[in-house]
């Protein structure tokens, strides 16, 4: 055997080795943020503090998820879908006003998910609430269902959608929390955008992560959730409320 | 029972096959629309982001209710054993049946993706009562078949009424599912009450009472049978108590709103200041749908005219309709309460009273979901023996003698 062969081998060996290990090594430095292939934890809870007292009179976060998700309108008010909606509030009595920006809550318990026939609507084990397109068949319920009004139905043919994103004629559909970033390890459009063009209101997190801002924050300081009443324990919560 | 005499219609009239040709055309024209809608999308219709269900669920909701309903007639024979009303007893079962195909056409034919009605079919989610529903549907269909085979065939004739004890079950089961689908809906305070249920069924009494006395007058004089006075004032007389059950639910589902300070918007909504609403209330349900029937049906100065009885059907059907336009529509109109205490105004029309008008496409939908009913019923009584020969007095009293 010539000294050659021998390296030749060696080097063979060293790539063999390399090429049995690397996906290890990868899974290692994918431990943190889960992957793609990996399906949703309940260890996890994702979720949204926005401190409306920071909520600026913009609608950078509105801008940012209907570009990112691909929703369009047609120039139709009424039965353009919004995923997201800057609402303004003005108190009965003082006339106090705020604004806010308003989605889908991600409950823990979502009336969608309960009354929709077809299982279409459903809550990922990490919190986030959806809506399979394969499955709904357009009933309309989950929207007579949520309290927040969050949900859209899509009245006519859509255009431009981004891969990420599938939408449909005749389906229902609603904020996502941006999951398909979210599953990359990224913060939903909305947050990003508001923290870079914004009042920088929103903190998006794990809600059951001791090391997570939110966490700590909703921990220390006082919040409150849309329709607390009805105990649906939503996974988007509201300071200065 | 042996001595009653069912046999076909004729069905060789030329006004027969006008009726049909007529039924006809409106079913096409509902086909026409329900394409209409699908090829363009729901937003040629009325209907928007914040009322989602629109007048075919109006229409589709009546027929479904009055379906189960009209199966009274049978029950009333079959389970408490009125010999009087076993003469109806195929109608009444017939009725059910082609009212609740008519009114799952037109839910069905209004979905978003309506050839995704095998999902429905295979997937469920049964904590909807949604899915319940579905079930139930289909149940009814299977058990008023099997009730009405114990009524045509002889030798079946001996489990009649424990066919008529299930359906008669079944059916209440059945519009409590209805009822439920709005009883269910937490976040929308004009619903989300478990008297929906009951009302429901008491509103099935009344509106397939009234459907039942106008087809069953509608079939005698077409085909030429007698319908005597007997049948008729009974009828009439039962459609007046149920139409006085349905008033009854209405004041107190009101009463108990006006008691609960934070329902209190919602009543000045419906009974005062929501625009369209609470005129629908007052003129539809309350005047027209309950106050004039039950005028027409005991008032003794016109109570035997045959003429007030169907006027009086045809006004607890128009304000059967009203009654759910109001609730269903105006329920969606007013807006959701989301911060009590908080004027609210949003580019999604959070906050304010949701505009709605009916569009054509959706009254033809419904309307032909209405027609498929009736063409339904016209054609099985020309193929199978539903209508019994005579309906006259001495003939009714022979056979319950």
């Amino acid at each position: 055997m010539s000294p050659d062969r021998r390296q030749f081998l060696g080097w063979g060996a060293a790539v063999a080795a390399g090429a049995a290990l690397a996906p290890a090594f990868r899974l290692i430095e994918l431990a943190q943020a889960r992957s793609p292939e990996e399906a949703a934890s309940a260890l996890q809870r994702w979720g949204l503090l926005i401190d409306i007292t920071k909520c600026a009179d913009c609608d950078a976060c509105v801008t940012a998820c209907h570009e990112e998700n691909g929703v369009t309108g047609h120039g139709r008010p009424r039965t353009d879908a919004q995923w997201i909606r800057k609402v303004s509030l003005r108190d009965k009595r003082t006339g106090y006003a705020q604004t806010l920006p308003l989605m889908c809550q991600h409950c823990e318990h979502p009336p969608c998910v309960d009354v929709c026939p077809t299982g279409a609507s459903f809550r990922r084990d990490d919190g986030i609430v959806l809506v399979d397109k394969h499955t709904c068949i357009g009933c309309r319920y989950c929207v007579m269902a949520c309290p927040s009004g969050a949900r859209s139905f899509v009245h006519e043919a859509v255009s431009g959608q981004k891969p990420d994103v599938p939408r449909g004629q005749g389906t229902v559909e609603a904020c996502t929390l941006c999951v398909h970033r979210v599953d990359r390890g990224e913060t939903p459009a909305c947050v990003e955008a508001c923290n870079r063009d914004g009042g920088k209101a929103m903190v998006f997190g794990d809600l059951s992560d001791p090391s997570a801002e939110i966490y700590r924050r909703l921990r220390a300081e006082p919040s409150t959730q849309v329709r607390a009443d009805l105990a649906l324990n939503t996974g988007v919560r509201y300071q200065g409320l | 029972m042996a001595s009653v005499h069912y046999r076909e219609i004729e069905g060789d009239s030329g006004g027969y096959y006008a009726l049909l040709g007529a039924l006809g055309a409106l079913i096409l024209a509902g086909l026409g629309a329900a394409w209409y809608m699908e090829h363009n999308g729901h937003y040629v219709t009325g209907m928007s982001n914040r009322i989602v269900w629109g007048m075919p669920h109006v229409i589709a909701v009546f027929l479904i209710v009055a379906a189960s309903g009209v199966l009274n007639v049978a029950s009333i024979a079959s389970v408490f054993g009125r010999d009087l009303y076993k003469p109806l007893a195929r109608l009444s079962g017939l009725l059910a049946v082609t009212l609740l195909a008519g009114g799952l056409a037109v839910l069905v034919l209004d979905l978003g993706r309506p050839e995704r009605l095998i999902v429905a079919m295979t997937h469920y989610n049964f904590k909807s009562i949604f899915a319940w529903n579905i079930f139930l549907y289909i149940g009814f269909f299977a058990i008023v078949a099997l009730y009405l085979w114990t009524l045509f065939e002889r030798r079946m004739n001996g489990y009649t009424r424990r066919a008529g004890v299930l359906a008669f079950l079944w059916r209440l089961v059945l519009t409590t599912g209805t009822g439920s689908i709005f009883g269910f809906l937490v976040g929308r305070e004009p619903y989300n009450s478990a008297l929906l249920a009951p009302m429901f069924i008491i509103m099935s009494f009344s509106f397939g009472l009234a459907i039942f006395v106008l087809v069953l007058m509608a079939a005698c004089r077409g085909s030429g049978r007698a319908l005597g006075d007997v049948v008729l004032n009974r009828l009439k007389n039962l459609l007046g108590v149920f139409v006085a059950a349905v008033l009854y639910f209405v004041v107190v589902y009101h009463l108990t709103n006006l008691y609960i300070a934070r329902q209190h918007e919602v009543e000045r909504f419906v009974l005062w200041d929501g625009g369209i609403y609470p005129v629908l209330f007052w003129l539809g349900q309350v005047l027209i749908g309950s106050i004039l029937p039950l005028v027409l049906l005991f008032s003794p100065a016109v109570s035997r005219s045959r003429r007030a009885i169907a006027a009086a059907a045809v006004c607890v059907i128009l304000g059967g309709l009203v009654q759910l336009y109001v609730l269903i529509i105006g329920g969606q109109a007013y807006p959701q309460l989301m911060f009590p205490e908080k004027e609210v105004t949003s580019s999604f029309f959070d906050g304010v009273v949701a505009a709605y008008a009916p569009s054509l496409p959706e009254v033809v939908l419904g309307v032909g979901g209405m027609a498929l009913a009736l063409a339904l019923t016209a054609v099985a009584v020309k193929v199978l023996p539903f209508l019994p020969q005579s309906l006259a007095d001495s003939d009714v009293n022979s056979a319950t003698a």
